[in-house]
């Protein structure tokens, strides 16, 4: 897919000024924290099980090699096969060549963003091959030509009126007269107009929220159970997952699926959980004859050993973006690529590289809600703020901001010096502003200013003030 | 060099790892062969008459129906008391499960009961589970010749019988006793986790129930087996 994480202001000013976005990100402030704090608050163990599942996967991503040459012989154990993707292209032509195999002319897939990242869908039509999204969310954004702004809720930019409109649009063999006013009547049609395609399909793609080195297992979690019917019912079941989805065993997937609900939609355990291995055995009356697995790196293995390791104990949960205010602001699209929120913003410049998505890490109030709610601890303000450093120290922001930042720097670094600048600028500052008690407009803080007003300081400085405090204190003492 | 060492070796560099190092193999096939037992909640950690209570709770929560049977004789006539409560064809479709075979379907007058995988034009589907999760009202299901995995998703109805003296109060426990089933490290094709009916929430946030699969689940739980 086009990046446009360069452009993440624009986006982001875009965003704020359509309305019918503004509406639709109404529903992710109300919708998913309530729900998730209930889930949480019902299971006291929920902190011990997150400190759990960060082990499993510090433990799993020191031994990856180790861990994905045990599941390979078990995949192949079980009949299945395993092919390796260092890179996106990688991972595109394998698939091509298993659909090509299995003369396919039409695929179905499960939701899944590791096929966004490598851009599966654009690459088949291209090749002839018909890819058809059977996920709700996506199913729609496809018929809009668009990308999920969400990771678990790929069209929660959208409102039902601007689904109504594209369902119209698309399914033109339907009668026009048909009440789609309600939500429930649209779920009927897309339930209806996909049944066929999952018949018509030759190929079944899905991802893996886990692939279990013990067992050979490849996970979904589901809500709708159109991963599941992608899967069995195509003659050909083809799982597309990056390396750092291995758990050791099914204890440990255990583990995590009880963080993993409850973080993403506050359900103690999503409807579907399927567990598959292999492809159909002597004697099955159906399921899929052959089973691929397709091993993405694409510039994972290049972050183990890194600060940026911890990403990757990443589930997928979504909880980060939900609990944003950045994202509740602008959506998802605006961060111009496949992952949005605070864990795109970490790990998108993994990815992509800094120097298209360096604006990502810059989109934080470090608030810090992401990592208080993250079901695997992973600190992502801090990762946020090593990519700001790099950034940095590769000159990639703006003059005026490496100007800001050095002048600032050399004021820290003098404390007296600061003390005196500061005591000399508050005053002056406190003065102008004593009419409205905050400022409209500033010269050098337009990009403030533009947005909001900027509070007038009080009349002494912070230290000043801290001095006066602890003198009074010191008289007051008997 | 071919795909798999590039990636692998790439893993080891970043990890400053060698590759014979016989520690960090030992310590995976530790783990591979202990699979150790992590955080089980307490929820469902109960005598057992008390997790059977809190199975069909929680699936209840999660919107599923429950019927409690006495004997697994029973069942026939659950079903169809079900299909008439709601209007349904009087027909059902599931696999060549023994546990099912034995159950006195013919007694139930004009019942059909069709055998073999699921088609479009099924409207409810029968399985027999392996086990119930009380913690979160979860039926265990897995798939073999006698048990079809497209009874569970294409029917609009799934009715699944699961035996009160298999309700676990864990996933782990179900896990263990796969394990005795399967062998070691093995698994059957697939193993259905399902928690209720289908849903989703994609439009606007509002969640609807029967998105892809099943509308409606509804669960026989057979006491005195």
């Amino acid at each position: 897919m086009q990046i446009t994480s360069p452009a993440f202001k624009e986006n982001a000013r875009g965003a704020l000024a359509n309305p019918d976005l503004q509406k639709a990100l109404g529903h992710v402030r109300l919708g998913f924290i309530d729900k998730r704090q209930k889930a949480v608050d019902a299971l006291p163990e929920f902190d011990a099980l997150r400190d759990s599942a960060r082990a499993i996967k510090d433990h799993a991503l020191a031994h990856l090699d180790l861990y994905l040459e045990a599941y390979e012989e078990k995949v192949k154990a079980a009949g299945g096969y395993v092919h390796w993707a260092p890179t996106a292209a990688d991972a595109r032509a394998v698939i091509l060549e298993i659909c090509r195999a299995a003369g396919a002319r039409t695929v179905t897939k499960g939701k899944s963003m590791i096929t966004e990242e490598i851009g599966l869908n654009a690459f088949l039509e291209k090749e002839g091959i018909r890819p058809v999204e059977t996920d709700l969310g996506e199913y729609i954004i496809q018929l809009r030509g668009e990308h999920p702004s969400h990771i678990i809720a790929p069209a929660v930019h959208l409102t039902r009126d601007q689904v109504e409109a594209d369902f119209r649009r698309a399914h033109d063999h339907l009668p026009v007269a048909r009440d789609l006013s309600e939500p429930e009547s649209l779920l009927a049609e897309a339930r209806r107009v996909l049944r066929s395609q999952y018949f018509a399909a030759d190929v079944g793609i899905t991802g893996a929220n886990f692939l279990v080195a013990e067992t050979g297992s490849s996970v979904i979690v589901t809500n709708e159970g159109n991963g599941d019917l992608t899967q069995i019912l195509p003659r050909v079941h083809v799982v597309v997952a990056s390396i750092e989805k291995i758990v050791p065993t099914m204890e440990d997937m255990s583990q995590i699926l009880r963080v993993l609900a409850r973080s993403a939609t506050g359900q103690d355990m999503s409807v579907y959980t399927t567990v598959s291995t292999g492809p159909r055995r002597e004697g099955d009356p159906d399921g899929p004859e052959e089973y691929h697995v397709v091993l993405l790196d694409n510039g994972r293995s290049a972050m183990l050993g890194t600060e940026f390791q911890d990403m990757l104990r990443c589930i997928r949960c979504g909880a980060c973006m939900n609990h944003c205010p950045v994202y509740h602001a602008v959506g998802g699209h605006a961060y111009g690529w496949v992952y949005p929120g605070p864990m795109g913003a970490v790990l998108t410049p993994s990815l992509i590289g800094v120097d298209k998505a360096g604006h990502l890490p810059n989109a934080s109030t470090f608030c810090g809600r992401c990592e208080a709610v993250c079901p695997m601890h992973i600190p992502l303000p801090r990762m946020m703020r090593h990519w700001r450093e790099r950034e940095f120290s590769r000159g990639l922001n703006p003059a005026a901001q490496r100007y800001g930042l050095r002048a600032w720097a050399f004021f820290a670094r003098r404390p007296r010096l600061y003390r005196l600048a500061v005591s000399l600028a508050i005053p002056v500052l406190s003065r102008l502003g004593r009419r409205r008690g905050r400022f409209r407009r500033l010269p050098l803080a337009g990009g403030w200013t533009r947005h909001r007003d900027l509070p007038a300081p009080e009349s002494r400085t912070f230290l000043q003030q801290w001095r006066d405090r602890d003198a009074a204190r010191q008289e007051a003492r008997p | 060099m071919n795909a798999r060492d590039a990636i692998l070796n790439r893993i080891r560099t970043s990890l400053g790892a060698a590759p014979g190092d016989a520690e960090r193999r030992s310590q995976v096939e530790r783990r591979l062969a202990e699979a150790p037992v992590g955080v089980v909640p307490a929820r469902g950690q109960r005598p057992q008459k008390a997790k059977v209570a809190l199975f069909c709770e929680m699936a209840e929560k999660v919107s599923a129906t429950v019927k409690r049977v006495k004997k697994a004789d029973d069942v026939p006539r659950a079903v169809s008391a079900y299909l008439r409560a709601r209007n349904l064809p009087a027909a059902v479709r599931m696999g060549a499960d023994e546990r099912l075979k034995a159950m006195p379907w013919a007694a139930v007058r004009a019942l059909e009961v069709r055998h073999g995988p699921a088609d479009p034009e099924d409207a409810v589907g029968v399985s027999h589970a392996l086990a119930g999760i009380a913690e979160t009202g979860t039926v265990a299901l897995y798939s073999g010749a006698d048990n079809p995995t497209t009874v569970n998703f294409l029917p609009e109805h799934h009715i699944v019988v699961v035996n009160a003296s298999d309700i676990a109060g864990d996933l782990e426990t179900v896990l263990s006793r796969l394990r005795q089933a399967f062998g070691k490290g093995k698994m059957p094709r697939t193993l259905n986790l399902i928690t209720g009916p289908s849903r989703s929430a994609d439009i606007q946030q509002t969640l609807l129930l029967g998105a892809h699969g099943p509308r409606a689940l509804h669960l026989i739980v057979v006491d005195g087996a």
